[in-house]
C-alpha cells in the first residue's frame, strides 16, 4: 500500500486509512483527509517539501512527513 | 433585552470582513487572557443590546489547538444566545464539517453563507432552502466584501436567539455508529440539560477529556467505546470525523450543484506562477526586497527619522519646504568651517600659537582682541584645505582674508527656511521656560517622559508602513505561499516558514520585527521567533559594530559582516536548543496548511488591520518603555556630587555610573570588567545606538560622531581585540532595547513568557561572549585562567544541547496549564 508521499505530482488517489493517533491524526481527519476522500496531489515546494494537494475542493499543504501517514490507493 | 451573538467561522472565511461589516467601528480588540490569540468584540450597528463575538478562526471543536479550546471554551461557558456561523459557499464541504459540530452544542445556529458573488461567477449553485432542512438551521447567501446579506444575517440571528425550540432536527450519522452514541445518551439523564445531551455524548464517545473532566459524575462508558473500536477497527474519534464527512457529503451531493467545466479559476493560474518549482524563490525574494525597501530603507526611515529627529526632536520642515535650500546653506557652512580649521593648522604648523584662537572659536562670544592679534600674527599664511565633494577630493586655497570671512560666517539655523514646524520637546521647553518651573522638573518633562513618550511612538510610523505590507500579504493569500515556500529551511530550527520576514524587517529594526511575528499561527512557533529576532544586529547596532570595527580592527571588513554571521548562527544555535527543551519540545499540531484562494483585498480591511496592531502596539508596548525610560533618566541624571545627592553634571557621578561599577567584575570574565563598558552596555537598552554616545561622554567627550572616531584611539588602549570583540557580541545578542522588549511583552501577552526571552537572551549572550574572549585570549596567547576551563565546559554544553535527542511530550500540557490561568 503506498502513502500520500509517494504519489507522483499530478496524479489522484483516494485514501484508504489513516495511521497514527492523537492530535496529528486528528488534525488531518479535520481538514477533510477522511478514508475515501479523493486527493490530487497538485505540486511539491521548490525546496521538495511540503506538498500541496487538493481534497474536498481546495488547497492543502502537508509535509512530507505527515503525508507518510496517510495510506492512499 | 441584551444579546450576545457569537461569530464562528473557518479561518479565511470571510469572517473579519463580516465582523467588520456587523459592528462598524464600535469594536474593542484585545487578547483572550493568558494567550495571544486576539479577542474581538463589538456591538451590533444600530442594535445597543446585541453584542457580537468574534471567535478565533477554526475548523474543528477538537481539544487540541489552541483556538478550538478558547472557541470551545466561549461557547459552552459563556453561553452566546444564538452562533452566526458564517461558511466559505466556495469551500463548502470542509466549511460544514464546522457547522456540524456546532449545531450538535444546543445553541440556535444561523448560517451565513459566504463568497456567494464567487460561487455564481464558477457556475455553481446551492439549494438554501433543501440544506436548511437538511441541516436543521436558518441559511443566509451574504457577500460580506460587498455587504449584501449582512443585515438580514444579522436580523435572523436575533430573532433566532429566543426561540430555543430545542434542536427538533439534529443530523444522524450511520446506525451502525448512532447506537453506540444513543447508548452513552442515555447514561446522561440527568447529568446535562436535554439539548446539550448530544453533544455531550458525542464528545465522551470521542474520548476527549476536557470535556469529561468538566462534567459531574462521568458515567463510565469505556465498554461502549471498546466494542466501538473493534467494530470499526478504528479509534472512536477517526469514527466520528469519518462520519461527519460522510453526512457532509451526502447532504452537498444533494443541495449543491458543481458546474461540470472545471477550467482553472485566476488563483490557480496565478498560483501556478507564484509557487512554480523554479520561479518561486526568485518571485519571493523580489517580494522580500520591495516589503524592506519600502518598509525599511525608503518610506520607513523617512517616517522613523521624522518621528524621532522632527517630532520628537528638534523639528522640521513641513512637507520638506525649505529643507534642499537649508541643506545647501548648511553645505556652505560646514565648507567654512573646514576652512577654518585648515588654515588654523597650518598657522599651527608655521609655529604660531594656536591656543588663543581656538578658546576664542569655542566659546559662545569670541575674543574679539584674541581674533585680531591671531590674525595680525598670521597674516602671510595660506593654507591647502581639501574638501571632499561627489566630483572627488578637491583642493582650496585658504588666505588669511578667507579665514576672516570663515569664522564670521553664522551656522544656519533651519527655522529660517521655508515652513519649519519645531518638535515637540522644543514647544515644550518653550513652555517650561516661559513658566519658570524648576530645572529637575523640566528635565523630568523633557528628558524623562517626552523621551520616553518618543521612543514608544517613534518607532510606529514606519510600524504603520509594515504593517500595511503584512495585512496586504496576508489578505491576498500570499502569506500562507510564504509558508510553503520557505517551511522547509526553518522547520529546522524550530521556526515556521513565516519567521523570514520578522527576521528580515529585524534587519532594519526589531520592534516591527518582532511585530510582524504575528502572523504565525502556531504558538510555539510564534514564541520561538519572538526569541530569535532580536539577535539580527538591527540598525541601531550599526553604529556599535562601526565603533569596535573602527577603533579596536582598523576598520577591518570582516567585522561588520560578521556581526550578521553571529546573529544567524545565534538564531540557527537557539532553534535547535530551544526546540529540544521542555518548552517547546514536541509538536503535535502537524503542518497541515491551508492554501486559500487568491484576492485582491479591500483597501478598508488593509488599513484597518494596520491600525489595529499599531494600536496595540502603542498600547501594550507603550507603558513598559515610558517607565523604564524614566527609571533610566533618573540613574543618569542623580547621584552624588560635592557630598550631597543631587541632578549631576558630570555622567560619572551618576547612580548609574555607581550601579556600573558594582556590575562590571560580572563582566571581567568576558574581558571589559571597566565600569565604563558595563555602563554603555546599560544605556544601550535605551536604544542600542547609545552605547557609543554613552562611551563618549564616559571618556570625556562632550559628543561623538555616529561610530564614534574620537573615541577609537581611548577605546583601542582599553580593549585587546579579542575583548573588543566579545563586548560587540554581548552587544549584539543581549536583551534589546526597550522599545523591542515592550514589543516582546505585547507580542508573548505573558510575564514569565517575557522574562525567559529576555532572560535567555542575556544568558545566551554571556555564554558567547566568555567563549570567544576565553578561548580567543588563550589562542593569542593571554594567560590561563579557571575561567577558560568554564569557556570549555560551556562549549561542550552547548555542543550537548545541539546534538541531544528530542525530548518529546509535555508540550500539550503547558498549552493546558496556560489555559486553565483564565
Amino acid at each position: 500500500m503506498d502513502t500520500l508521499k509517494d504519489v507522483p505530482v499530478g496524479q489522484t488517489v483516494r485514501v484508504l486509512k489513516l495511521e497514527g493517533e492523537g492530535a496529528v491524526k486528528r488534525r488531518i481527519m479535520d481538514m477533510g483527509i477522511t478514508r475515501g476522500a479523493e486527493i490530487f496531489v497538485r505540486k511539491v515546494a521548490p525546496l521538495g517539501d511540503p506538498i500541496e494537494i487538493t481534497v474536498r475542493g481546495y488547497e492543502l499543504s502537508i509535509r512530507k512527513a505527515d503525508a507518510q501517514m496517510i495510506k492512499v490507493g | 433585552m441584551s444579546i450576545k451573538i457569537a461569530l464562528a467561522g473557518n479561518p479565511n472565511s470571510g469572517k473579519t470582513t463580516l465582523f467588520n461589516a456587523l459592528t462598524g467601528s464600535n469594536q474593542f480588540v484585545g487578547n483572550w487572557p493568558g494567550v495571544t490569540v486576539e479577542k474581538k468584540e463589538g456591538k451590533l450597528k444600530g442594535e445597543k443590546d446585541v453584542t457580537v463575538m468574534d471567535l478565533p478562526g477554526i475548523y474543528s471543536l477538537s481539544p487540541y489547538t489552541l483556538e478550538e479550546v478558547i472557541a470551545r471554551n466561549y461557547l459552552m461557558g459563556d453561553s452566546p444566545d444564538v452562533i452566526l456561523n458564517i461558511v466559505d459557499g466556495s469551500n463548502i464541504e470542509r466549511n460544514l464539517y464546522l457547522t456540524t459540530q456546532l449545531i450538535e452544542l444546543g445553541i440556535p445556529v444561523v448560517m451565513a453563507v459566504n463568497m456567494m458573488d464567487l460561487v455564481k461567477k464558477n457556475g455553481d449553485s446551492i439549494d438554501f432552502d433543501k440544506m436548511s432542512k437538511e441541516l436543521g438551521c436558518s441559511i443566509v447567501p451574504i457577500s460580506a466584501l460587498k455587504g449584501t446579506g449582512v443585515k438580514e444575517a444579522a436580523k435572523k440571528a436575533v430573532s433566532a436567539a429566543g426561540s430555543v425550540k430545542t434542536r427538533a432536527k439534529v443530523h444522524k450519522f450511520d446506525a451502525g455508529v448512532e447506537k453506540y452514541i444513543e447508548r452513552i445518551c442515555e447514561k446522561l439523564d440527568g447529568i446535562v440539560p436535554e439539548e446539550q445531551k448530544r453533544f455531550y455524548s458525542i464528545k465522551l464517545f470521542e474520548r476527549d477529556d476536557k470535556i469529561g473532566n468538566a462534567l459531574p459524575g462521568v458515567p463510565d462508558i469505556s465498554q461502549i467505546i471498546k466494542e466501538a473500536e473493534d467494530e470499526f477497527d478504528d479509534d472512536t474519534e477517526s469514527i466520528i470525523t469519518n462520519e461527519r464527512y460522510n453526512y457532509i457529503s451526502s447532504v452537498v451531493k444533494s443541495c449543491c450543484r458543481k458546474s461540470k467545466k472545471s477550467s482553472d479559476t485566476t488563483s490557480d493560474k496565478i498560483d501556478r506562477i507564484v509557487t512554480n518549482r523554479w520561479l518561486a524563490l526568485p518571485i519571493f525574494a523580489v517580494v522580500m526586497f520591495v516589503v524592506y525597501f519600502v518598509s525599511v530603507t525608503t518610506i520607513g526611515t523617512w517616517a522613523t527619522d521624522w518621528a524621532n529627529d522632527g517630532l520628537f526632536g528638534d523639528g522640521w520642515h513641513l512637507f520638506g519646504i525649505g529643507s534642499a535650500a537649508y541643506e545647501e546653506s548648511l553645505g556652505d557652512w560646514e565648507l567654512e568651517q573646514l576652512k577654518a580649521e585648515a588654515f588654523i593648522a597650518a598657522a599651527e604648523e608655521e609655529g604660531l600659537n594656536v591656543d588663543g584662537i581656538n578658546e576664542a572659536l569655542e566659546s559662545d562670544e569670541p575674543d574679539e582682541a584674541a581674533v585680531a592679534a591671531f590674525l595680525e600674527s598670521a597674516a602671510g599664511i595660506t593654507a591647502d584645505a581639501e574638501v571632499e565633494s561627489d566630483d572627488g577630493t578637491e583642493a582650496l586655497m585658504v588666505s588669511a582674508a578667507d579665514f576672516e570671512a570663515a569664522i564670521a560666517a553664522e551656522e544656519p539655523d533651519p527655522a529660517d527656511f521655508g515652513v519649519w514646524v519645531p518638535g515637540i520637546p522644543v514647544i515644550l521647553g518653550n513652555a517650561l521656560e516661559t513658566l519658570g518651573t524648576a530645572e529637575w522638573l523640566n528635565s523630568l518633562i523633557l528628558d524623562g517622559i517626552v523621551a520616553g513618550v518618543g521612543a514608544v511612538l517613534g518607532f510606529v510610523p514606519q510600524m504603520l508602513v509594515l504593517f500595511i505590507f503584512l495585512a496586504f500579504l496576508e489578505s491576498c493569500g500570499y502569506m500562507a505561499r510564504i509558508a510553503f515556500i520557505m517551511d522547509r529551511i526553518f522547520r529546522k530550527f524550530g521556526l515556521s516558514g513565516k519567521s523570514f520576514i520578522p527576521m528580515l524587517i529585524g534587519t532594519g529594526c526589531g520592534v516591527p520585527g518582532v511585530m510582524a511575528s504575528r502572523t504565525i499561527e502556531n504558538e510555539r512557533d510564534r514564541r520561538m521567533t519572538i526569541m530569535t529576532t532580536t539577535f539580527i544586529p538591527c540598525s541601531a547596532k550599526l553604529p556599535i559594530i562601526a565603533l569596535i570595527a573602527g577603533a579596536i580592527f582598523g576598520g577591518a571588513p570582516w567585522v561588520a559582516p560578521s556581526a550578521y554571521f553571529v546573529g544567524v548562527a545565534a538564531i540557527i544555535v537557539s532553534g535547535i536548543i530551544l526546540k529540544k527543551t521542555k518548552m517547546f519540545a514536541g509538536d503535535p499540531a502537524p503542518f497541515v496548511m491551508e492554501l486559500p484562494a487568491y484576492h485582491m483585498p479591500t483597501v478598508g480591511n488593509v488599513l484597518r488591520s494596520m491600525w489595529e496592531r499599531g494600536w496595540s502596539f502603542i498600547k501594550k508596548a507603550g507603558t513598559i518603555i515610558l517607565l523604564s525610560t524614566i527609571v533610566l533618566w533618573f540613574l543618569q541624571g542623580y547621584g552624588f556630587e560635592d557630598g550631597s545627592f543631587g541632578m549631576v553634571e558630570d555622567l560619572n557621578n551618576s547612580l548609574l555610573a555607581a550601579i556600573g561599577g558594582v556590575i562590571a567584575p560580572i563582566f571581567a570574565p568576558l574581558g571589559w570588567g571597566d565600569w565604563r563598558a558595563a555602563v554603555a552596555a546599560v544605556t544601550g537598552l535605551i536604544a542600542k545606538e547609545n552605547v557609543v554616545g554613552t562611551f563618549g561622554i564616559l571618556y570625556g567627550f562632550a559628543e561623538v560622531a555616529e561610530d564614534g572616531a574620537e573615541i577609537w584611539g581611548t577605546l583601542a588602549a582599553d580593549f585587546s581585540a579579542v575583548a573588543g570583540y566579545s563586548f560587540l557580541v554581548f552587544n549584539l545578542l543581549c536583551a534589546p532595547c526597550f522599545a523591542a522588549i515592550g514589543a516582546i511583552k505585547r507580542e508573548m501577552n505573558n510575564a514569565k513568557w517575557t522574562w525567559f526571552a529576555i532572560g535567555y537572551q542575556t544568558v545566551f549572550a554571556y555564554v558567547v561572549s566568555l567563549c570567544i574572549y576565553q578561548i580567543g585570549n588563550l589562542l593569542s596567547g593571554g594567560g590561563f585562567s579557571l575561567w577558560f576551563i568554564a569557556a570549555l565546559i560551556l562549549v561542550a554544553l552547548i555542543i550537548y544541547l545541539l546534538v541531544r535527542p528530542y525530548n518529546d511530550s509535555h508540550s500539550l500540557k503547558l498549552g493546558k496549564k496556560m489555559f486553565n490561568a483564565q
